[in-house]
């Protein structure tokens, strides 16, 4: 097993002038699950590619530990590309469906067997070694496919997108199955996907990429409670958070006829690039719901609630008297907020409700650059 | 509150108003089976049944929506650029069952006449040859594909079908679903392609071997090997830049002729010269597969594989020959051939045994039981009387291969050498 360290990596496709991987610096440490997160045609998947050897390195390099591998063939990287191909064969039995990569490989019978039937062990795959998969459920065929690459005994397992071809709930299930097999085999393992769900429920950490730029890598916690930018916060977490850019006077950002105070420390940082404004952003838990009148509550009309039994979130749009609503932006589109209510206390469709965002609740960003201040 | 109703969306560049038919409602798994053209067999990662629409097959395979769309855009832009695989029919979205729950996408392609699936041509009396010809096939099916960009991501035996070329087979790509179209494959890319290829191919006859329709003593290794090697002599070929000294100029020509051999015809050559003049560079830039069948395209309208136009260019040349034609136009000497020969004698098939082979492979079992009978008997046997004891004493005997599905190994016999004729009256 074994660290990865892209140092300064860049992939430019020929005939474009951005790079798809701009001189993305990222250390993932031995054993580590790494996820690589971001919109389509961010660059996570060529990143992946590139530590593959399936994609050029144009400048910079990558390490899998000590060794550099930035020109070395995929196939003597002593990787593993999990759920690939993950036919089975019908007349093996699944412990042949397993090993036979090794046999390939000329490893003595004795090893392989050992080799499989630890990883048997692991998957819960134990007693099925001398069956057919046509005896198998779903999920054990995919835990077999999983011991196709467990039984290299790689220093790194990369996986692109492995669950974006099954149904929902097996998509649930194997997520799950994953991240839990990760940690008790300890292999580096770098996951990529679009789904920052999958993000924050598998990795250990999570790197977000935009047009090729890594945005920040930290814990799925950091990522949730501190985005740097305005990027991030809007792309992790769901419902999305709800973010607004605002003019600031007087020490408070406007929100139409409601004011919320901005600390001075803040106000002395802007730059002038920012123009005087504040981009604020909150997460739909990080609000309390208050009668419509009360003083400095934003005024919301109710169009939609999602109950969803433990929860309940309005859909909402702002009030006419409102100035600036086009500024607001929400995982429910622009103009939009979204909120969790108590789901016992649901507001009914076409009412107007007061919100406030709690104290110490609110992420605020640069109007100028989008960063975190 | 009702279930919410089925609202299918069907996207299909010309969409059969059959297809709405179809028992969408249904799970695919559970379909009934007169809906049913056969069952494939194998495990694969997604449910696949072929159906009857319209007179016709088709292939139907459960899969996410996103990746159905993916793998339909992608096979369609295979086929405009002309690289053997099957046609994308369509993708449908919104299936539901009648409970209202929702059913997964489907991805619908039209099933490959006269396609064979490996399984089909493997059996215990596995001729030796079958094996080297099937990954001849696929190597130089792969080597076509990432010339064009494709990257396959899934090489196997059981992502590609075969069509009998004249003696040899052509490869089609089934499944494209891990595949990605480049503007240019890295190293990096086609190395792993190849070498996905090679794990998998020799996994799939090891599975062959597991359930004894393959003997234990072929080495399944050797073969996987095998398709590495053949990939990488004709990747050379093909793109390798040669140098040569400026006196040494016919040697142009020379590759051009060599590619053409191999049945690649030569888009693009970059010539390069040295600053002094002396020594010459040449590189093919752009090949397109498809040499002989392109020509006897242009000369016959027929559409033919790559070895079977070979083999009917062939007859053509005899036949200008035997008629001492060749100082005349080609175009007409084509017309004649086709009219007097080629016709006639595929003609001679009944009806009831078209569907056993294509025509232009008929034409060249043909040609090889005339070459059989003239050699028994030692004379010119003429075409006419060669085709009579063909449909007669061999063509009765063949599979029907129009349209072979969910077929075991050892279902088909493995037929491609030199058709066996007994002792046989003539008259």
């Amino acid at each position: 097993m074994a660290s990865v360290t892209f140092d300064h990596a860049t992939r430019v496709y020929p005939g474009t002038e951005r790079p798809a991987v701009d001189a993305l610096n990222l250390h993932i440490e031995d054993g580590e699950f790494l996820v690589l997160v971001g919109p389509s045609g961010c660059g996570k998947s060529t990143s992946l590619r590139m530590l593959a050897g399936l994609e050029d390195v144009n400048a910079g390099s990558i390490r899998i530990g000590d060794r550099d591998v930035t020109d070395v063939q995929p196939k003597d990287r002593d990787i593993a590309m999990v759920f690939q191909n993950y036919a089975l064969y019908p007349h093996m039995s699944v412990a042949d469906n397993m090993g036979f990569a090794l046999k390939i490989a000329g490893t003595p019978k004795a090893e392989i067997r050992q080799r499989v039937e630890e990883a048997a062990q692991i998957l819960d795959l134990s007693q099925y070694l001398d069956r057919k998969p046509k005896a198998l459920s779903g999920g054990q065929r995919q835990r077999v496919a999983m011991g196709r690459a467990i039984v290299r005994q790689p220093q790194v397992f990369l996986m692109d997108e492995p669950l974006s071809n099954l149904d929902a709930k097996l998509r649930v299930q194997t997520r799950t199955q994953i991240a839990s097999l990760q940690r008790r085999l300890g292999v580096t393992t770098v996951y990529v996907t679009h789904d920052q769900t999958e993000a924050l429920t598998m990795g250990d950490r999570i790197a977000v990429l935009k047009d090729g730029l890594l945005q920040q890598v930290g814990t799925p916690r950091e990522m949730y409670d501190t985005p740097q930018n305005v990027f991030v916060a809007g792309f992790i977490g769901s419902p999305a958070m709800n973010i607004a850019t605002f003019p600031v006077m007087d020490g408070h950002a406007n929100l139409g006829r409601t004011r919320i105070p901005v600390e001075r420390s803040i106000i002395d940082a802007f730059t002038e690039e920012d123009r005087n404004h504040v981009t604020m952003g909150f997460r739909p838990e990080a609000v309390e719901v208050v009668p419509a009148n009360t003083p400095d509550a934003i005024p919301v009309i109710v169009n939609i609630v999602e109950e969803l039994g433990s929860d309940a979130f309005v859909y909402g749009s702002l009030t006419n008297e409102f100035g600036g609503a086009a500024n607001v932006h929400s995982g429910a589109g622009d103009a939009q907020l979204i909120v969790r209510v108590d789901p016992r206390k649901v507001p009914g469709k076409g009412e107007t409700i007061g919100i406030k965002i709690r104290a110490g609740e609110q992420h605020l960003f640069h109007a100028g650059s989008g960063e975190r201040f | 509150m009702s279930p919410t109703p089925q609202r299918l969306q069907i996207t299909a560049a010309s969409p059969d108003p059959a297809l709405l038919d179809l028992p969408w409602h249904v799970p695919l798994e559970e379909w009934p089976a007169e809906t049913l053209a056969a069952l494939p067999r194998g495990i694969s990662r997604h449910i696949v049944r072929f159906a009857r629409l319209s007179g016709r097959v088709i292939a139907i395979k459960e899969i996410g929506e996103t990746v159905a769309y993916r793998e339909y855009e992608l096979l369609r832009q295979l086929s405009r650029i002309d690289v053997p695989s099957v046609e994308p029919v369509g993708v449908i979205t919104g299936r539901r069952a009648p409970d209202g729950e929702p059913l997964e996408a489907v991805l619908i392609t039209e099933h490959l006449q006269f396609s064979l699936p490996y399984r089909a041509l493997f059996s215990q009396s596995l001729r030796p040859d079958t094996a080297t010809r099937l990954i001849d096939a696929l190597a130089v099916l792969l080597v076509r594909l990432h010339l064009t960009g494709f990257y396959w991501g899934d090489v196997s035996l059981s992502n590609t079908l075969f069509r009998r070329d004249a003696e040899t087979f052509e490869a089609y790509l089934v499944d494209a679903e891990t595949g990605d179209l480049h503007d240019k494959l890295s190293e990096g890319q086609r190395a792993y392609d190849l070498e996905v290829a090679r794990v998998n191919i020799i996994g799939e006859l090891m599975d062959l071997q597991a359930g004894e329709f393959l003997e234990d003593d072929v080495d399944a290794v050797a073969i996987g090997n095998a398709l590495a090697e053949r990939y990488t002599d004709l990747w050379r070929a093909l793109t390798e830049v040669e140098t040569f000294g400026y006196g040494e100029r016919w040697r142009v020509q020379a590759r051009i002729d060599r590619l053409n051999d191999l049945g690649f015809d030569v888009g693009e050559l970059d010539i390069t010269t040295d600053v002094d003049g002396t020594t010459v560079h040449i590189q093919p830039k752009v090949v397109d597969a498809g040499h002989h069948s392109r020509r006897l395209m242009r000369l016959t309208g027929l559409d033919v594989g790559e070895n079977q136009a070979r083999r009917l260019l062939n007859d053509l040349d005899e036949f200008r020959a035997a008629t001492d034609r060749q100082a005349e136009d080609e175009s007409f000497v084509a017309h004649d051939w086709l009219t007097g020969v080629f016709e006639p004698a595929v003609r001679r098939v009944p009806r009831e045994l078209r569907g056993k082979l294509e025509p232009a492979q008929v034409f060249h079992e043909l040609l090889d039981h005339r070459w059989y009978l003239s050699q028994q008997q030692q004379r010119d046997v003429p075409m006419k009387e060669a085709a009579k004891s063909y449909v007669k004493n061999i063509l009765p005997n063949r599979p029907d291969e129009q349209s072979i599905l969910g077929v075991q190994a050892g279902d088909i016999r493995e037929t491609s050498q030199f058709p066996q004729v007994p002792d046989i009256e003539l008259g």
